[in-house]
């Protein structure tokens, strides 16, 4: 236990030092969002219809940006070889991993995104299913995250082909999240969409790191 | 199983199926179209647009069970580190998103005067184009390394996450409100399709089996040959 909060304080410092990785993701976040009422038009009913939608899709296209890096400098600089020789099983390294990333990017996503919301007309009962959702969903994403991220570790074009081997793994959250944000806009049940956000991430907490691991294990081969 | 990882006794074996699977294709397709075409009757809300579906509906269920073979290899690949497994999964893939791009395609032709639409985001459409992404994915990971024995282990890994998808195909149309047909072959309760539209279907779906299959062996031949090339050129 000790060695995982370790890792997670590590990854965390590592993170901190850097500083400018998690500010950036956050304002990719930001532009994309407003690039859309240049687009669509600034129709406050309109925003309010699609807002979910776009919140959703650019907070997920945000966590795509910083996934590369998760294994990357590690496997660079050969600690990745070192890590894997430890007690502690490759498993819980990447659960420490994506805990890691979710803390520097999947929480400030969450934190942002009803002020994006607002900027985009959503209306008021969308909110609390909006936050809730995310913070149950991005923690899913960094996990799906760390399987793409450790496949594509020394690919070639990595980024692209993460991005395109994960993308498609998201679509559930992605269609669970909007569906809460929906539901309670038109007045419906918004537990159903909950508990399916929550058993994705249930599922994807032991199954993900056993995938992302077998992946590392072969890429330090 | 490990009797079959002999690369020069797959070459023999293969040698001597395929000429049998070629004629059993072509056989059954002849067969599996002529039915389709001529015999089998016309639907009586649909009229003679349901012919699409003896192509369409082959199709769809190559495209599952062809991403059920690459998961397969990848398994035993994993696994049992059997030589000949992940060249099979590596070149049945292909050979899938054709067949999804054929499923998806024709689906689209036949939506259009069906449903008035060319595509609608419901959940069996949109879980088929998924498996599309999820082929393509995979045949660029396969690439995407120098080494390339690291390609395929990637590859194999990746063909197993995607595995959770085929249930969502399969029961997308029991779980969600869809404008997609429900099951009618393979439901509880038995076929409710008629047995002169059953038998042509059957037929062209077994057809459309033995056709993957020798097209996977040639496809597998190939590539087993050209490694032996290589090898040639480099000892010389």
């Amino acid at each position: 236990m000790s060695v995982f909060l370790l890792l997670v304080r590590r990854d965390l410092r590592l993170a901190l030092r850097q500083g400018g990785d998690a500010a950036m993701v956050l304002a990719f976040f930001f532009l994309a969002v407003i690039l859309f009422p240049f687009g669509v038009g600034p129709e406050p009913e309109m925003l309010a219809r699609i807002a979910a939608g776009i919140v959703w899709v650019t907070a997920l296209l945000a966590a795509l940006l910083s996934l590369e890096r998760l294994f990357l400098a590690d496997y660079e600089d050969g600690s990745l070889e070192a890590l894997a020789l430890m007690p502690l099983p490759l498993e819980f390294q990447v659960l420490a991993k994506a805990l890691a990333h979710f803390l520097t990017t999947g929480l400030p996503l969450v934190v942002v995104a009803p002020l994006l919301a607002l900027l985009l007309h959503l209306p008021s009962a969308g909110y609390g299913p909006l936050v809730l959702g995310m913070a149950l969903g991005t923690p899913t994403l960094s996990l799906i995250g760390a399987i793409g991220a450790a496949l594509t570790l020394g690919a070639r074009r990595g980024g692209v082909l993460l991005s395109l081997l994960v993308l498609p793994l998201y679509i559930p959250v992605l269609i669970f999240g909007v569906g809460a944000v929906e539901a309670a806009v038109t007045g419906l049940e918004i537990r159903p969409h909950l508990m399916l956000l929550t058993a994705l991430l249930l599922a994807a907490i032991p199954l993900a790191p056993v995938a992302a691991a077998a992946a590392l294990r072969q890429a330090v081969e | 199983m490990l009797r079959f990882a002999n690369p020069a006794r797959f070459m023999r074996l293969s040698a001597a199926i395929l000429p049998y699977c070629a004629g059993a294709t072509a056989a059954l397709l002849a067969v599996g179209v002529i039915l389709a075409l001529f015999v089998a009757p016309p639907d009586y809300q649909q009229g003679e647009a349901v012919r699409i579906m003896y192509v369409h509906v082959p199709a769809a269920y190559m495209s599952s069970l062809v991403y059920a073979v690459v998961a397969l290899g990848s398994a035993v690949a994993l696994i049992w580190r059997h030589p000949l497994a992940d060249i099979a999964a590596q070149e049945a893939a292909p050979l899938g998103a054709g067949f999804t791009l054929i499923c998806l395609v024709s689906g689209s032709l036949w939506g259009e005067p069906m449903w008035g639409t060319w595509w609608v985001w419901d959940a069996r459409l949109t879980s088929v184009l998924v498996l599309f992404f999820l082929y393509l994915g995979y045949i660029a990971l396969v690439h995407a390394f120098d080494d390339p024995t690291r390609g395929a282990k990637a590859g194999a890994i990746l063909a197993l996450v995607g595995v959770v998808n085929l249930p969502i195909i399969k029961f997308s149309v029991d779980w969600w409100n869809t404008l997609h047909q429900p099951a009618s072959i393979f439901r509880l309760g038995g076929p409710t399709i008629a047995a002169s539209m059953l038998w042509p279907l059957f037929i062209m779906a077994l057809g459309f089996t033995l056709f993957f299959v020798t097209l996977l062996l040639v496809r597998m031949r190939s590539r087993l040959l050209a490694a032996r090339i290589s090898a040639l050129r480099l000892a010389v």
